[in-house]
């Protein structure tokens, strides 16, 4: 396990208190998980995700992700219309352990609230979350 | 485990801790309507060889096929069970052994689950099979909800023609979480009358029993096709396994989903059980399956291993999220059907298939020659619908009376048709028995 200084945790994106992060970019959004999330779960083997089209509220399940260990829920850190999901995914599932912010994404969606981005932890207090947790 | 019994002071130490002086001031929370004061009424004890008499007499109240010629089958086969079977999986480590909750120690036991899997996964036509569930009837609920998880849909398609008391387990299953059950209804060939799919959508799956509850053997590929174009899932269901040596496997044509009862391979008739659910899938599913499966690798040193594989989604890890909170695997069944299949082999399971066919079609015949109705006309395996002559149920208790089961009425489970019954011809019919059957209900 990392520690918590040695978290990858970009500051272009924001942060969920179950770990999922959001980057905005014009209409669409995309999510995926953090890096301490992925740290945690362990060797990632398969993604599960919504099809594309699917409507979803802040805080409902749009997938899961399996590890060694565990299948674990994914919930939507916003709400939104799911435009693309990471086919990509399906083959190399352990991107999400290489590379979370980027070739490991998950789903791009189109916000319904862009307010609910704003509302989530920017880097500094997700670090805080963090160090209250660990 | 040791049992040994609380003494006297056990009990006063032990009310003494809680703080209250008897028993009953223990058990004063359940409502006195709910206490039995009078005391068990037991008959008095009896000697062993006396109670052996009486399980005896209870015992003798059984049809059993030992003592009846049966020619009832209506989803529990009568099958000659080979006598080496018996001892084989009788040895203490087969008969004894309990769930592998640490799995891996166990090899023997994964081994032999691993082996099932393959057997059941090739004559079911899948590339997938599990490790076996309770029985056929909660295999299809099972398949069912599988369905339903992957589709995101809430309705679901059964067909008439499954098996009747099949279809009241899926209703138990599946009616509480809300799901809906539409019944396809049979058409008058005696198959499933798939023009009704064409008007059906948003199903999660589609079920089909072959051959069905009437014996009729289903066109499988169409079904399949039709549920596909409704973007649902085709589960093909089955309560006769030896069929399965006949008859093209149900993956093959066009199957999602693969489910049925083992019961025919090789497991006694002890009062309806214990059954063998046989589930399978296509690999793209898998990990939509319920219960668990057995995987085959490589340890550190590349020897051939078993492990228990896809577990994170059982019960045990995933709780109420589990893909099933019912996943109990009848392994001993399952091993015992994977032994019967090897004390046959692939050309003897064909020929043991054949064997109930041609006897069946030799009883259809003759009971038409005599001048019976047959009212379905699709072809059948093993069973077959005859349409009696009115007021032959004094003929059937007579027939009861000589020990010959003569089949099962079907006007309980169907009541349009009345008078008729389902008759069913295994490997054990003998041709001479056959001829008495029919001069005797047509006499």
């Amino acid at each position: 396990m990392k520690e918590i200084h040695e978290l990858s945790l970009p500051d272009d994106v924001r942060y969920a208190e179950d770990h999922e992060w959001v980057r905005a970019d014009g209409e669409t959004a995309r999510i995926g998980i953090s890096d301490y999330a992925q740290d945690q779960l362990g060797d990632i083997v398969f993604v599960e995700l919504p099809p594309e089209g699917t409507t979803l509220a802040k805080g409902e399940e749009f997938g899961t992700v399996e590890s060694v260990k565990a299948v674990s829920e994914l919930y939507m850190p916003v709400g939104g219309e799911v435009t693309a999901v990471n086919a990509g995914l399906e083959d190399t599932p352990e991107s999400v352990n290489s590379d979370p912010y980027n070739d490991g994404w998950m789903i791009e969606i189109k916000p319904s609230d862009p307010a609910e981005v704003e509302a989530l932890m920017d880097k500094a207090a997700y670090l805080e979350m963090l160090k209250g947790s660990a | 485990m040791r049992f040994l019994p609380h003494t006297q002071e056990d009990i006063q130490e032990m009310l003494g801790v809680v703080g209250v002086d008897s028993l009953d001031a223990l058990f004063t929370t359940i409502p006195q309507e709910c206490c039995c004061r009078l005391g068990l009424n037991l008959p008095e004890p009896l000697t062993e060889w006396e109670l052996d008499s009486h399980m005896d007499d209870l015992a003798g109240r059984n049809a059993s096929s030992a003592n009846y010629k049966m020619y009832m089958g209506a989803g529990s086969y009568d099958h000659y069970i080979p006598t080496g079977l018996g001892y084989l999986r009788s040895r203490s480590e087969f008969l004894t052994a309990y769930t592998p909750y640490q799995p891996e120690i166990s090899q023997g036991t994964l081994q032999a689950i691993y082996e099932y899997q393959t057997l059941a996964s090739r004559l079911m036509g899948t590339e997938v099979a599990t490790a076996s569930h309770y029985d056929g009837a909660t295999a299809l609920a099972e398949a069912l909800l599988m369905s339903i998880r992957v589709t995101r849909k809430k309705k679901v398609a059964v067909s008439q023609a499954i098996h009747p008391l099949q279809r009241r387990v899926v209703e138990t299953y599946l009616k509480p979480t809300g799901y809906a059950i539409e019944t396809i209804p049979y058409q008058a060939d005696g198959r499933t009358d798939l023009k009704a799919l064409e008007n059906m959508s948003d199903y999660a799956g589609v079920a089909i029993q072959s051959p069905n509850f009437f014996g009729c053997i289903e066109d499988l590929e169409a079904a399949g096709d039709l549920a596909h174009r409704q973007k649902a899932l085709f589960i093909a269901s089955f309560t006769e396994a030896i069929a399965l040596g006949l008859l093209k496997s149900p993956g093959s044509q066009g199957a999602d989903i693969v489910c049925g009862e083992g019961e025919s391979f090789g497991l006694s008739r002890s009062y309806g059980g214990p059954g063998l659910g046989m589930l399978g899938s296509s690999k793209k599913y898998m990990r939509n399956l319920p219960g668990r499966l057995i995987g085959r690798t490589k340890d550190l040193d590349g020897r051939d291993g078993f492990v228990l594989t896809l577990a994170t989604r059982e019960q045990h890890i995933r709780r109420e999220r589990a893909t099933s909170n019912i996943c109990t695997n009848n392994s001993l069944c399952a091993l015992t059907a994977a032994m019967y299949l090897a004390f046959l082999g692939g050309s003897g399971l064909r020929e043991l298939a054949e064997l109930n066919h041609s006897k069946a079609e030799y009883l259809k015949g003759s009971l038409q020659e005599s001048g019976l109705a047959l009212p379905f006309a699709s072809p059948t395996f093993n069973e077959f619908v005859v349409r009696m002559p009115a007021g032959f149920d004094a003929t059937y208790k007579r027939l009861l009376d000589q020990k010959i089961i003569a089949g099962l009425n079907l006007a309980p489970y169907y009541p349009e048709l009345a008078d008729c019954y389902l008759m069913c011809v295994t490997e054990t019919a003998a041709k001479e028995d056959l001829d008495t059957l029919v001069k005797e209900v047509t006499s």
